[in-house]
């Protein structure tokens, strides 16, 4: 019986997991492929949040998943031209500073436009309660969580592994001046990952709207686990990210089964050990502008 | 990698300390003719939003003081800032004290951070009103003589809850199973309520402690499961109740949910469809009578929402310390502690007047517990919650609820 339960908590963790991946996923490219630590990678995903629950309130819940991260990405377009662009060669500190101050006027921005007090919407009824497959309890709305963030996960590989978009992307990050060598301008490519890692955030964010506390900081709150993933998987490795997600949601499920006071600390403990073994992370790749 | 160069990272402190100096001078201006009073209250973490209606409340009480001559004759000074945590909160209390010129200090919701402010409101013999702030180890073992305690505490929102559920059946031979926030709040309220299920014949089957910046609660949901109580209790603070009552939902477990501790403004985040099942609470703001009426209509006319009961109990605090200066016609610390331990009566806002009990500084006033509303009978999506009758009833006297020497015992040095 104890082996089940703890099998369960496996399970779960991959789901949620599986969530993670959606707004590391986006930070990792994003860093990859412009050397940018996105600080403010966390206020997309309350946008997406706050559009969403905004627009349930007209469209409903189905509609509002769909067109959130549309919106947010975008923004993601006035992101990447005006403000990132200007920084890809500059001081990585510099991009710190602006995306840090960025996420801090985001946040104040939320709290202007909807006000400190959380806002909230709940999941449609068809989606409610969860569903027992043998021994495993799941909860519907966190199975079709993981459904969409499984099919966008194989769309987002075959994205980079099997497309010409992909190639220029993947060159990109290994060797940009060769890329430009070849006469093929990375900006319009980077102008997609931004497009791309800040809708996922959204998505993310609209997902999670009806589970969790839609407020002005919601975006600091996810950055911290992201970060984690993003290290724990190691830069530029799309499966080291995927790795990464479902290993920190693993871990820390069965954290909480044994000794439920260490689950948040787990996951730290847990980046501490990868990095002890391998400091590039899981995956991590040798890249050259970085070394 | 670019490395950064020493002298852009130390242009960049000398910006960065530049700002800081500018917001200065306001703090450093000590203005005689007024009267400053510091607030502290989390504006951020997982009370900031319910410590945002606090802060809300207590400037419409320093305004609406100011417009009617002030206190002595003189405007109140507030000075309200985010306590952040119980490092900050200490700190920032000693300043306010120390260089701000603050005669009194009130506010906090975290217990952890009350607790610190307690001992520098001791230290600099300043009077503190912990206004948000539940455990009973406060008035307890904790307690001291300069520091009183305006929300109603873990043992009365146990009572509030466990007496209402005792009625409908719930109690009495019953599985529980707790979910609790690991912090000096929830250790306490845990306690509470392990008093109040040996009392009762109830058995407690499974409690968890949860770490304070857990927003996913999935893992302790399926434990939960894998226990089978027969109801669910939530001892958690702040967002993380909103947290565990929208995934509570989610799952969709046929176990009622309850719970020991809920601010209003938590179930107004949770929103409605999600939640469900019985819980206590100091004040709601359809409540029945002319003085709580008044705030509600000046609160929603400034704010443009109805408040929560975190700007309800800052703004009678400010207001009757007010009174109480006013009355003694002096800020030291030791005229108002003596004021107040006369046990003097104060309007709050509920059908019976309330009073600071003398021996735990205690502001002994009426709870409520409460139930949701069917999502189609809400006029608004304020309007979500059912009051029970108060507790206790009419006939009995308001410190039946509250725990006594014997149970909590306060020794207040002098």
């Amino acid at each position: 019986m104890q082996f089940e339960f703890l099998l369960e908590q496996v399970v779960n963790g991959l789901v949620l997991g599986g969530y993670y991946l959606l707004i590391a996923l986006g930070l990792s490219l994003i860093f990859s492929v412009g050397g940018i630590v996105n600080l403010a990678h966390g206020a997309f995903y309350a946008l997406g949040a706050y559009i969403c629950v905004e627009l349930t309130k007209r469209l409903g819940f189905g509609p509002s998943l769909a067109i959130s991260p549309l919106a947010v990405a975008l923004l993601g377009i006035l992101f990447e031209r005006f403000i990132l662009r200007r920084f890809y060669t500059a001081d990585p500190i510099l991009s710190l500073l602006v995306t840090f101050g960025l996420a801090m006027v985001a946040e104040q921005a939320i709290r202007m436009i909807w006000g400190a007090a959380p806002v909230s919407t709940e999941i449609p009824q068809g989606f409610r309660g969860s569903v027992i497959v043998g021994d495993f309890l799941f909860s519907r709305y966190r199975l079709l969580i993981l459904g969409v963030v499984a099919a966008i996960m194989v769309g987002v590989w075959l994205l980079l592994h099997k497309t010409s978009f992909g190639r220029v992307v993947r060159a990109g990050i290994q060797r940009p001046d060769m890329v430009a060598a070849l006469g093929i301008r990375l900006q319009p490519y980077m102008t997609a990952i931004v497009m791309l890692g800040v809708g996922l955030a959204a998505l993310g964010g609209a997902f999670f709207a009806p589970i969790t506390t839609v407020h002005p900081a919601m975006g600091a709150e996810i950055m911290t686990i992201a970060f984690v993933v993003v290290v724990i998987g190691g830069l530029g490795s799309f499966w080291g990210v995927l790795i990464a997600a479902l290993l920190v949601g693993v871990v820390r499920g069965i954290a909480i089964h044994f000794e439920p006071a260490a689950g948040e600390a787990s996951i730290y403990i847990l980046m501490f050990l990868v990095l002890l073994v391998r400091p590039r992370g899981l995956l991590g790749e040798r890249i050259e502008k970085f070394e | 990698m670019i490395r950064t160069n020493r002298r852009t990272l130390l242009r960049t402190g000398a910006a960065f300390a530049g700002a800081a100096t500018l917001g200065f001078p306001a703090i450093v201006r000590a203005e005689a003719e007024k009267i400053r009073i510091g607030h502290l209250t989390p504006l951020t973490g997982f009370l900031g939003v319910i410590g945002s209606y606090a802060q809300l409340g207590v400037k419409l009480a320093a305004e609406e003081i100011n417009a009617s001559g002030g206190i002595l004759g003189k405007p109140i000074d507030l000075l309200s800032e985010d306590s952040i945590n119980p490092a900050t909160a200490a700190t920032k209390a000693q300043r306010m004290l120390e260089q701000d010129g603050a005669v009194v200090l009130l506010g906090e919701i975290s217990s952890a951070s009350s607790l610190t402010i307690m001992q520098v409101a001791e230290r600099n013999k300043k009077v503190f009103f912990s206004t948000g702030a539940r455990s009973d180890a406060l008035r307890g073992k904790s307690c001291n003589k300069y520091s009183f305690h305006c929300d109603i505490p873990n043992t009365v929102m146990v009572n509030a809850v466990g007496t209402a559920l005792s009625q409908q059946g719930m109690v009495k031979g019953k599985k529980f199973f707790t979910l609790t926030a690991d912090y000096i709040f929830g250790h306490d309220l845990l306690k509470a309520a392990k008093i109040f299920f040996s009392t009762h014949d109830a058995n407690l089957i499974g409690d968890e402690l949860i770490a304070t910046d857990v927003t996913d609660f999935s893992p302790y949901l399926l434990k939960v499961r894998q226990a089978k109580p027969d109801v669910v209790c939530c001892n958690l603070a702040g967002n993380q109740v909103t947290n565990l009552v929208k995934q509570y939902a989610e799952f969709g477990f046929p176990y009622p949910l309850v719970g020991f501790n809920l601010n209003t403004g938590d179930a107004w985040a949770a929103g409605a469809g999600n939640l469900s099942g019985t819980w206590p609470t100091v004040w709601y703001h359809t409540l029945d009578n002319p003085a709580s009426k008044a705030f509600v209509a000046s609160f929603t006319k400034k704010y443009g929402k109805p408040p929560e009961n975190h700007a309800w109990i800052d703004y009678i605090t400010l207001k009757l310390l007010a009174e109480a200066i006013n009355s003694t016609k002096s800020t030291a610390s030791d005229e108002l502690i003596a004021y107040f331990e006369k046990q003097a009566q104060f309007d709050i806002g509920k059908a019976r007047k309330a009073y600071f009990r003398s021996w735990d500084h205690q502001l002994v006033q009426e709870a409520y517990p409460f139930t949701v509303k069917p999502k189609d009978q809400m006029k608004d999506q304020w309007d979500m919650l059912v009051l029970g009758d108060a507790v206790p009833a009419a006939n009995d006297p308001l410190e039946t609820i509250y725990p006594t020497k014997e149970q909590n015992p306060c020794e207040m040095k002098a």
